[in-house]
């Protein structure tokens, strides 16, 4: 993809040279689409940020150096890990140094303290745990790891002396992908409860609207809370997984099948329907060749937008526990541990968790704002 | 004009059911159009003109079945000797029907997909009627482009890229395009300005003796239906108040509400003094019109028998029908000449 800069740049010397300016009209939409896309700087930023943490979120058991719930004995709430480099002659060869614990005389907290001659090197691509890929495939590779004797922990340990790292990367898994369940739910819904709205009008029409109102005038926290109580504590994490993303799809289609039905209606008497109705066209085929059309861009914006609010959801419901818990794995089990007011000054790595929901959150809006930007057909 | 017309509309009716509350309860009925009857001979241009509120748009989209009728017949001559009525013939059956007739809209700027090429636009009409596809439809389309005036090699482009005026020529490609019999133009200029509206109005009238078009020209202004229609028809409040030829219309008026629209009309002479008619209040409430003459509380002529009784349609003169029960009395003044 060429940089925008250099597209611009090229613009007034492809028209003072002459060339035909059927080169330039003849762009298709897709790539009309795209380059709008990614003149938007933020998108640009956003959309590789969201691939790799998916990427994350998909290899996490091989980027995570130790299991989810492996607990590091003798090393609770213990800081990140400093890396240090050289060894051996090679300047770049990193290396941790074996820690040792001991306790504040007067407080009791740990304290853990670097033993300057024990230098244990950084190895890639170690045989560790054996783990699944996707369910694929069983493999013991991990990204990277230390001999037995120390450990490393590049985020600390949480306060049952588990490496925070691993964790926060393997409960990408639950925390990123909840908000792409919740939003295929409620996309199904919305589309087709808002769609029968718009479609068939009347009666219909009013009650559908009704229920919404009453749905969007109940407060969001209360109804999942009440959802979520139904959910059987026994039921193993997977399962209540699925029910946390039903939750929050339930309350979140409402939106969605406003602005289905919205744009409907709207697009339904707009002139340019009437003159395919009048060339011939069936009710099918206006709706796929005409409406569809118009209106996909606008779905696709509000769905990229509407994820964030399922994370923050899940988030949110984990964090008061009553969400996914232990021994699940998501952002919001994680910042449970931060829940005092200790924790917060003493052991501040415990919110990196929260860093990654807040930079997803962000990327997030960047790329839907790109999207709406690049997707408006009036401005193409 | 041909003594057979190819469309022949008798007893026209849309109304509207007014709903109320939640469970829509019709509480009454907008008679947006009530009664009305025209013809239109081949290659013949009907213009007609009201205020809006009038019904004349809903006129033309009854006709082409934009919207369905609540009543009456619309006699379509599509071939020399098949007549159908677009009023009872099934959607399946129109579909196939829909090549004979087409629309010009109002709004160059709602009438085209923005998301579609011009190439897919105009072609649109042939592909579905079935007539051509692939390079054919693309050759067919480019000399549509050509024949309205705009340039062929723009055929890849989106509406977006287009002035309005380009859009309307844009507009009169893609009704041309199934060389139908009949064209409902709905306002096609009054969303342009002036000089593009003259350009436009010549392309109509230019595309007319070219192929044999006759026009439905729905029009809010009398300056504009003058320049290009054979006969004009007024609406008022869903109804026809007057139909005559053009020039009986324009310079023997048999109607009051017309000779208030004809005062309304610019001169191109300074120094003709004119008196304006301003005609008070607004156009009648189509739900719930006055008893009487429709036109009677704006109508400076009303007398005690407007009141009550509603006047009929009738022939004044060879051709000129109106509905004024004074129609023979009064002394009304036309345009100037």
């Amino acid at each position: 993809m060429e940089s925008p800069e250099k597209v611009n740049a090229q613009l007034p010397d492809l028209a003072t040279a002459g060339v035909d300016d059927d080169a330039i009209e003849y762009l298709s939409r897709g790539k009309l689409i795209r380059r709008r896309f990614w003149r938007h700087r933020l998108a640009r930023l956003g959309l590789p940020v969201l691939l790799a943490l998916y990427m994350m979120a998909i290899f996490a058991d091989f980027i995570a150096p130790y299991p989810a719930h492996t607990r590091l004995k003798g090393f609770k709430d213990a800081p990140p890990s400093v890396i240090h480099f050289g060894l051996d002659g090679n300047p770049f060869r990193p290396y941790v140094y074996a820690r040792k614990r001991s306790f504040h005389p007067e407080t009791f907290r740990e304290i853990y303290t670097e033993q300057e001659d024990e230098k244990f090197p950084i190895h890639f691509f170690v045989r560790g745990e054996r783990y699944e890929i996707l369910g694929l495939f069983k493999l013991d590779l991990h990204l990277f790891g230390v001999d037995e004797g120390a450990n490393i922990t590049l985020f600390g340990t949480d306060s049952v002396s588990r490496d925070l790292f691993s964790r926060t990367v393997i409960a990408a898994r639950v925390s990123l992908f909840v908000g792409l369940g919740g939003v295929a739910i409620s996309f199904v819904l919305g589309c087709l409860i808002g769609g029968v709205s718009g479609y068939l009008g009347g009666i219909v029409d009013e009650v559908i609207q009704r229920i919404i109102d009453l749905l969007i005038a109940i407060p969001t926290l209360p109804l999942w809370m009440v959802l979520s109580a139904a959910i059987p504590r026994e039921w193993p994490v997977e399962h209540t997984f699925f029910a946390i993303t039903i939750v929050l799809s339930i309350v979140g289609w409402t939106g969605l099948a406003r602005v289905v039905r919205g744009k409907l209606l709207s697009l339904r008497d707009l002139d340019f329907v009437v003159a395919s109705k009048l060339c011939g066209g069936s009710d099918l085929y206006i709706i796929t060749r005409h409406l569809l059309p118009n209106f996909a861009s606008h779905l696709i914006v509000t769905l990229t937008l509407a994820i964030p609010g399922m994370i923050l959801g899940e988030t949110a419901l984990s964090f008061i526990g009553i969400g996914m818990l232990e021994p699940g794995v998501s952002w919001g089990v994680l910042l449970q541990d931060t829940m005092n007011f200790g924790a917060l000054v003493h052991q501040p790595w415990k919110l990196i968790p929260g860093v990654f929901i807040i930079v997803t959150i962000l990327m997030f809006n960047f790329v839907g704002d790109g999207l709406r930007d690049a997707a408006d057909p009036y401005s193409l | 004009m041909r003594a057979e017309p190819i469309l022949k509309v008798e007893g026209l009716k849309k109304y509207f059911p007014l709903e109320k509350g939640f469970l829509r309860r019709v509480v009454g009925q907008v008679k947006a159009v009530d009664d009305v009857s025209l013809r239109i001979g081949a290659g013949e241009t009907l213009g007609l003109v009201g205020e809006s509120g009038s019904g004349k748009t809903t006129v033309g989209r009854c006709i082409l079945r934009a919207l369905e009728p609540t009543a009456g017949s619309i006699q379509f001559q599509i071939d020399d000797d098949l007549t159908v009525d677009m009023a009872r013939i099934d959607r399946r059956e129109l579909r196939a029907l829909r090549r004979y007739a087409n629309m010009i809209f109002q709004d160059p700027f709602y009438s085209l997909d923005p998301r579609w090429t011009i190439l897919d636009i105009v072609g649109e009409p042939l592909k579905l009627a079935k007539l051509a596809a692939g390079a054919e439809l693309e050759e067919r389309v480019a000399h549509l482009m050509e024949v309205v005036g705009l340039e062929a090699k723009h055929l890849r482009r989106y509406p977006h890229a287009f002035s309005g005026g380009q859009r309307q020529r844009i507009g009169v490609a893609r009704a041309l395009a199934t060389n139908p019999r009949l064209i409902i133009a709905d306002e096609p200029v009054s969303a342009l300005d002036v000089s593009t509206q003259a350009q436009i109005l010549n392309l109509l009238s230019d595309l007319q003796s070219e192929f044999g078009l006759a026009y439905l020209f729905i029009a809010h202004d009398l300056s504009v239906v003058e320049h290009i229609s054979d006969r004009v028809a007024v609406m008022y409040v869903g109804k026809l108040v007057e139909i005559a030829p053009k020039d009986q219309l324009f310079f023997f008026p048999k109607h009051p509400y017309t000779e208030a629209l004809l005062s309304a009309v610019p001169t191109p002479n300074p120094d003709v003094e004119r008196k304006r008619i301003i005609l008070p209040g607004e156009i009648a409430n189509p739900a719930d019109p006055p008893a009487g003459c429709y036109f009677h509380p704006r109508c400076q002529y009303a007398q005690a028998r407007c009141r009550e009784e509603e006047p009929l349609l009738r022939e004044i003169n060879p051709g000129q029908w109106a509905s004024c029960h004074f129609a023979e009395e009064l002394e009304l003044v036309g345009a100037p000449r």
